[in-house]
């Protein structure tokens, strides 16, 4: 922290750079909401700012004093982080949030979820207000390197894709000549988009909205004829639809959107204790390890079980936690399948395949390191 | 008796139902076509909002008497023919509307807030209440009362600000946004128009940089970069924070709204006052403000409007008011698609409030008859 008096003042030079451009350019409201425009000058105060607090470390000892884990989450992201009926965030990354809870405490409810939206989510991470963030974010170079974060590993391998009505009678999107498209404006996928047409040679007249919910509205009221954002967005998307049946969501997949949990750079300890969260998850079901099953496997004669669960070796101790931590992850949360099922698989409105989340000894690409 | 002697009524066309209808609706020929277009239009879209809303709307149960728990149990996802609005979603998640994420068995804290809230408005909105003085008294101490029962301390469990949403958030920005800026807003109201260079200065300098900013930006920077600026070891709270930048926006416009008021009292009550040996301040609590503020009651209340429905802003900075809480709604699997039923459900409830201000603004423009001239002739 020697140098945080020089820090702050660059810190302030970057705010007011920023501010000045936010006030005379007059685009605010949309860079705040939307876009990504103004990112990266908000990233300059971020690189700064994480610099300045990088010293910052034990966030694994801070988490043990506290009693419970301050994990970042979407304000509502269908089957990846929302309130249930009864006020319990559920989800994909809220499971992702639990699991590092039950591994620290082992207890699923020591957890206090911080909403965080797509421009709050890195200052909240960086000012370690939040311990870790499992908000849906693409891990990109820029993000990793110079945000100063770390990306632990992917939860969610997903892709911008296309939907439109089925009785478009179109079944890939390079037929697609022509048509207009809605898109978020400010975004990634809209450059995404003008690559892929460009590429293809072919034309598309753009219809630019400001969220989901417009995209949808307009989609659903016939005024554009395709509406392209992330895949897990277009399958909330047509589940929301009163006939889910009448819209097809195109097999091309035109990004690579790797999303996973993140936490401050500098702090290893802390990085391998979220990570081996996540890749527990996923050996656990590697090696078929259920909620359910894991009681008895406690006495199965796989070597790699019996070190996962904590019967044999000690990496529970390398990790600074209990020996059964993974054992209680796998016991209150459940395998990667189980979560994935639950709140984004085939059985839930959202109906998305397994696709590339799956193993990769089943044609996916998810893949964890060997527990040994 | 003579004939001229009789009382003559006037002529039918003028006076009852009839004189009314005809002098407000069918003056002449354009009034009377607008009246017929306006009665069709109604005539089209009242039948059909009501049945949308109430006729075919399901309330806790769908036409087949199950009680509905997601989206596809809703009558119009099961037959389109058969269902209007589902409002079992706003039933199921009332809770969660009215209170955000507050712990259960400590939710009577947040009844018994807004029933003092309540309590400690009658004495505003009337002033004939009986033992009125009381009330005051009572109105006074109620932010201390509904902080210590909302936060927690003083031997109520601590509840963490994080765990607050819904109404209970909208109403705690709007209400201590608007109750700060108004004191908050005189002092730099008076400081703007004082002859102290340096006092007027940094009143103009807050106001107008304050007033330059979107609230966005001040959310945002109180959200986002004064921890960062804060010493290691003080944690603000988030709430805090954002009511903070909401109070600060607040009172720069509340300021101009009641330097508005002071510039039309006519310097002959100042000097009427000053001649009378009256003190600066003597003079603007009993002489000036009461004047300014009684004519500036429509705008003071134009603005305390826009900050009640401005403190929707606070998801882009991760709070879930009421506008929030229905948004996540709508992520939840559950619910997907009922975006209707919740928009509409939350602008009724922003409608109710901020309908009530500006009624109360009209009463209170009666009561005080702000209509009439004051001296200014």
């Amino acid at each position: 922290m020697g140098n945080f008096e020089l820090n702050k003042s660059i810190i302030w030079i970057n705010l007011l750079i920023w501010y000045r451009e936010a006030i005379f350019e007059k685009r605010y409201l949309n860079n705040y909401l939307n876009g990504e425009n103004n990112m990266k000058k908000l990233l300059s105060i971020f690189a700064v700012v994480a610099f300045a607090f990088s010293a910052h470390a034990g966030t694994l000892d801070d988490v043990k004093n506290r009693g419970f884990l301050k994990c970042g989450v979407t304000t509502g992201l269908a089957g990846f982080a929302a309130p249930d009926d009864s006020g319990e965030w559920a989800g994909l990354d809220a499971d992702m949030c639990r699991a590092v809870a039950v591994a620290v405490f082992g207890d699923r409810s020591k957890v206090e979820f911080i909403t965080t939206t797509g421009k709050s989510r890195f200052p909240t991470l960086a000012s370690g207000e939040v311990d870790m963030l499992a908000r849906n974010t693409t891990w990109t170079i820029s993000r990793d390197v110079n945000l100063g974060f770390e990306f632990v590993g992917v939860n969610f391998y997903d892709g911008q894709g296309f939907m439109i009505p089925s009785a478009l009678g179109v079944s890939s999107a390079t037929e697609l000549d022509g048509a207009t498209v809605c898109i978020q404006t400010g975004t990634t996928t809209e450059l995404n988009l003008a690559d892929f047409f460009r590429l293809n040679g072919i034309s598309y007249e753009a219809l630019p909205i400001e969220t989901n919910d417009e995209g949808k509205e307009n989609l659903f009221a016939g005024r554009c004829d395709v509406y392209t954002t992330d895949a897990s967005g277009l399958s909330s998307t047509r589940a929301a639809a009163s006939d889910p049946d009448k819209w097809v969501v195109l097999p091309e997949i035109i990004s690579k959107e790797p999303l996973g949990p993140l936490v401050r750079h500098g702090d290893h300890q802390w990085g391998d204790v979220v990570r081996w969260s996540l890749n527990a998850m996923i050996i656990a079901e590697e090696l078929g390890i259920t909620s359910e099953n894991v009681d008895a496997q406690m006495s199965s004669n796989v070597p790699e079980v019996l070190r996962l669960l904590g019967v044999e070796g000690n990496y529970g101790e390398m990790l600074e936690l209990s020996n059964d931590w993974a054992y209680q992850i796998i016991k209150q949360i459940g395998n990667y399948s189980e979560s994935y099922e639950a709140n984004v698989g085939p059985d839930t409105p959202l109906e998305i395949a397994r696709g590339l989340n799956a193993l990769w000894t089943q044609g996916g690409i998810l893949y964890a390191p060997p527990f040994r | 008796m003579n004939e001229m002697n009789q009382v003559r009524k006037p002529p039918v066309a003028t006076t009852g139902i009839i004189g009314w209808l005809r002098i407000n609706l069918f003056f002449n020929w354009t009034n009377s076509l607008i009246t017929l277009f306006v009665i069709y239009c109604l005539y089209q879209f009242i039948p059909w909002i009501l049945d949308w809303t109430i006729f075919s709307a399901d309330f806790k149960y769908n036409y087949l008497g199950e009680q509905i728990t997601n989206q596809e149990m809703c009558s119009r996802n099961l037959d389109p023919e058969n269902g209007g609005a589902c409002w079992a979603v706003i039933y199921v998640r009332f809770y969660q509307f009215i209170y955000g994420f507050y712990p259960k068995v400590e939710v009577w804290r947040v009844n018994i807030a807004y029933a003092m809230l309540a309590l400690a408005l009658l004495p505003l909105l009337f002033a004939k209440l009986p033992y009125r003085k009381y009330f005051l008294y009572f109105t006074y101490i109620f932010p201390v009362i509904a902080y210590f029962l909302l936060n927690g301390g003083l031997g109520f469990t601590e509840v963490s600000t994080n765990k607050w949403g819904g109404l209970l958030v909208t109403l705690v920005l709007g209400c201590t946004g608007i109750a700060l800026a108004f004191p908050i807003g005189i002092m730099l109201a008076l400081g703007r128009r004082s002859k102290l260079p340096v006092i007027s200065m940094m009143c103009t300098l807050f106001i107008e940089f304050i007033r330059g900013v979107p609230l966005i930006t001040l959310l945002f920077f109180g959200m986002v970069m004064l921890p960062l600026f804060l010493p290691e070891g003080i944690d603000m709270d988030g709430l805090v924070r954002v009511l903070v930048a909401v109070t600060l926006f607040q009172s720069a416009y509340m300021a101009e709204v009641i330097r508005g008021g002071l510039q039309a009292i006519p310097p002959g009550q100042y000097e009427a006052a000053k001649s009378l040996g009256m003190s600066y301040w003597r003079m603007n609590l009993l002489i000036v403000l009461p004047q300014a503020i009684r004519i500036s009651i429509p705008p003071i209340v134009n603005t305390s409007i826009g900050l009640f429905k401005d403190t929707t802003l606070v998801i882009i900075v991760g709070i879930l008011d009421l506008l929030g809480i229905g948004r996540g709604t709508l992520a939840d699997t559950n619910w997907l698609g009922l975006s209707y039923e919740i928009y509409f459900f939350v602008s009724l409830v922003f409608f109710i409030f901020t309908f009530g201000m500006s009624r109360y603004s009209l009463y209170l423009e009666k009561k005080l008859k702000t209509g009439i001239n004051m001296g200014a002739d």
